[in-house]
C-alpha cells in the first residue's frame, strides 16, 4: 500500500501553486492521474520517485518510509525500487535492447525474468538492436520491459503512449494490461486520454490546481452520471460538417470513425479534438459475432 | 636535423592531454550537474586561458613557482619537483593553458544529454560514477574526441607560455615551436622550414581526423 501525503509549493504561471496530494493506494491498484497540464501530475510522480523533494509530508510504501519531512527521511531514488517509464523513453543510446535490460537488472535478482519479459513483450527479435533503429512503439515496449526487469514495487508511467498514433496506442495498452495481470504491480499512470484511462485503470484521481478534486472509478469520475445509455463509448471529434439544417460530427471511437447527427446548439460547444462520449438510449444495439 | 624538439612536443602534448582527460571529465561533469553559486566562477576560471595572453599566465606561473618563492620552494622541498624551466612545469602550465579545450566540449556534451537518461540510471540504483562511466561518457564520444584532439593540438601550438616558464633547454623544454623561433633567429631557414612543415602537417592531420570522425565520413566508407 502507498500512503502519500505531500505538499509542495511549485512555481506556476502567474505566481505559485500549492501541490497538495493526500491519497492511499492499495497494492496492485492501477491509479491514473488525470487533469490539464501544469496541475502537478508529473511533479507528483517525481516526488514519489525522489527526484523532487516535497516541502513537507510523508511517503510510506509497504510500511517503508520513503520520505518524511518531520523524521528527516529522504530515501535516494535508487533505493525506492521504482520502475519509471519516461515520456521520452530514456533508453540508453549506447546499449542494445538487451544491454539496456541487463543494465537495469537488479543485482542478485531473478535470472529468468529478463527472458520472460523479452518474450512477454515480444522483443526477442529486437534484442540486439540499438534504440536509434527502433520505432516509437518499439522504444516504448523496451522502456516498459526495462522498468519491469528492475523488479519494482511500484510502476510509474508518465504519459507513456502520448507520442504514438492511435493504432499503436491501442496495441500497447494490450501489453500494459498483460503486464499488469502478470506482475500485479501497483501502477500510477499520467494520462490525458479518456479511453485509455477507462481501459487500463481502476481508480482515477482528477487534479485541478494541485489538488485532487474527484476520485473514483473511471466510469464514475469521467463520464456523466445522468445518462443511462444502452451503450456508450468515448472518442475524439475529428471534424464537424454542416449538412442542411443539421450538423454531422465525425468521432473517432477507438480506431473506428462514427458519424453522429447533432443540432446547431449541441455543436456550439464542440470543436475538433474534444473528448466526447457517444451514447444511444432509444435504440437497442445489434450484436454480430465476428469470426476472427 | 635534431628530432629532439619534435619528440619533446609530442611527449608534452600526450602527457598534457592525458592529465586533462583525468581532470576534464570530473570538472565537466560537475559543471553540467551543479546549480551551485560557484559555477559561474569556475566556468570563468576555466575559460580564462582563452582570452588571457600566454605571457600573463607564464608570468604569474614564474611568480608562483619560482625557486625563491614560497610555493615553488615548498613543492621542491616536499616533492622534489622544480616547476620552472623543467618538463613537469611545462606539463602543469599546458594543462592550465588548454583546460577550456577539454572541459568545454565535455561540459556541453553532458549538458545536452536528456536528464531522464541519468535519472533512469539513478532509479536502477547505480551510483553517479557508474552512471557517468556507463551512460554519460559513452553517449558523448564525439565531444570527448573533440576535447582530446583540441587539447592535443593546442598544446602542440603553444609558444608564449613555454617561452616564459620553460626557456629553451634542449630535450627538456625546447619544444618545436621554440626551436623554430631560435632557428630563424640564427638564420637557419632550412631547419626552420622542416620543423614548420612538420607542425603544419601534424595540425592539419589532427584537425582533419576530428572532422572526418565526428562528421561520420569514415563510417560511410567502412560500410
Amino acid at each position: 500500500m502507498i500512503t502519500l501525503d505531500i505538499h509542495k509549493r511549485l512555481r506556476a504561471e502567474g505566481g505559485h501553486m500549492d501541490l497538495q496530494i493526500n491519497v492511499r493506494i492499495q497494492s496492485g491498484d492501477w491509479v491514473t492521474l488525470y487533469g490539464p497540464s501544469g496541475v502537478g501530475k508529473t511533479s507528483t510522480l517525481r516526488m514519489l520517485s525522489g527526484f523532487m523533494k516535497p516541502d513537507n509530508g510523508s511517503i510510506v510504501v509497504s510500511d517503508i518510509t520513503w520520505f518524511d519531512s518531520v523524521g528527516k527521511v529522504n530515501l535516494k531514488p535508487g533505493l525506492r525500487n521504482i520502475g519509471y517509464v519516461f515520456q521520452d523513453f530514456a533508453l540508453f543510446p549506447n546499449m542494445t535492447v538487451r544491454q539496456n535490460l541487463e543494465y537495469a537488472r537488479k543485482k542478485g535478482g531473478n535470472g529468468k525474468l529478463l527472458t520472460t519479459v523479452l518474450e512477454m513483450i515480444e522483443l526477442g527479435d529486437l534484442q540486439d538492436q540499438k534504440p536509434a533503429s527502433l520505432s516509437g512503439g518499439q522504444k516504448q515496449r523496451v522502456a516498459l520491459a526495462r522498468a519491469l526487469v528492475q523488479e519494482p514495487k511500484v510502476l510509474l508511467l508518465d504519459e507513456p503512449l502520448s507520442a504514438l498514433d492511435p493504432a499503436m496506442r491501442f496495441k500497447l495498452q494490450e501489453y500494459l494490461l498483460r503486464v499488469h495481470r502478470e506482475f500485479k504491480l501497483t501502477t500510477l499512470l499520467v494520462s490525458h486520454d479518456i479511453s485509455e484511462i477507462s481501459r487500463l485503470s481502476n481508480t482515477v484521481l482528477v487534479l485541478e490546481k494541485g489538488k485532487i478534486i474527484r476520485q473514483g472509478s473511471p466510469t464514475e469520475v469521467l463520464l456523466r452520471h445522468d445518462i443511462s445509455g444502452k451503450f456508450k463509448f468515448t472518442g475524439v471529434i475529428i471534424s464537424i460538417e454542416k449538412a442542411d439544417l443539421m450538423y454531422v460530427v465525425n468521432v473517432l471511437v477507438q480506431e473506428q470513425g462514427v458519424r453522429v447527427i447533432a443540432t446547431a446548439e449541441e455543436v456550439s460547444v464542440l470543436k475538433p479534438g474534444d473528448q466526447v462520449m457517444v451514447a444511444s438510449k432509444a435504440f437497442n444495439p445489434l450484436i454480430y459475432k465476428l469470426n476472427v | 636535423m635534431d628530432w629532439g624538439p619534435i619528440y619533446l612536443t609530442l611527449k608534452l602534448a600526450v602527457a598534457t592531454t592525458f592529465i586533462l582527460l583525468l581532470v576534464g571529465v570530473p570538472l565537466g561533469n560537475w559543471l553540467s550537474r551543479t546549480t551551485s553559486w560557484w559555477k559561474p566562477i569556475v566556468e570563468t576560471l576555466v575559460s580564462m586561458p582563452l582570452v588571457l595572453p600566454p605571457t600573463v599566465l607564464g608570468f604569474y606561473f614564474l611568480i608562483a613557482f619560482g625557486p625563491e618563492q614560497f610555493l615553488g620552494s615548498w613543492i621542491d622541498k616536499w616533492f622534489g619537483i622544480k616547476l620552472v624551466f623543467s618538463f613537469p612545469g611545462l606539463v602543469l602550465a599546458s594543462v592550465i593553458y588548454s583546460l577550456p579545450f577539454m572541459v568545454q566540449p565535455i561540459h556541453s556534451g553532458l549538458s545536452s544529454l536528456p536528464n531522464s537518461l541519468l535519472e533512469a540510471s539513478q532509479l536502477m540504483g547505480k551510483s553517479k560514477w557508474k552512471t557517468l562511466l556507463k551512460v554519460g561518457l559513452p553517449n558523448i564520444k564525439a565531444s570527448l574526441l573533440t576535447g582530446i584532439i583540441l587539447s592535443f593540438a593546442h598544446t602542440v601550438g603553444e609558444f608564449g607560455v613555454v617561452l616564459m616558464i620553460g626557456g629553451s633547454i634542449p630535450d627538456k623544454t625546447r619544444v618545436a615551436s621554440i626551436a623554430i623561433y631560435e632557428e630563424v633567429e640564427a638564420l637557419n631557414y632550412t631547419t626552420a622550414h622542416t620543423y614548420s612543415l612538420l607542425l603544419l602537417a601534424l595540425s592539419f592531420g589532427v584537425l582533419l581526423s576530428v572532422y572526418l570522425i565526428n562528421g561520420g565520413y569514415l563510417k560511410r566508407f567502412w560500410r
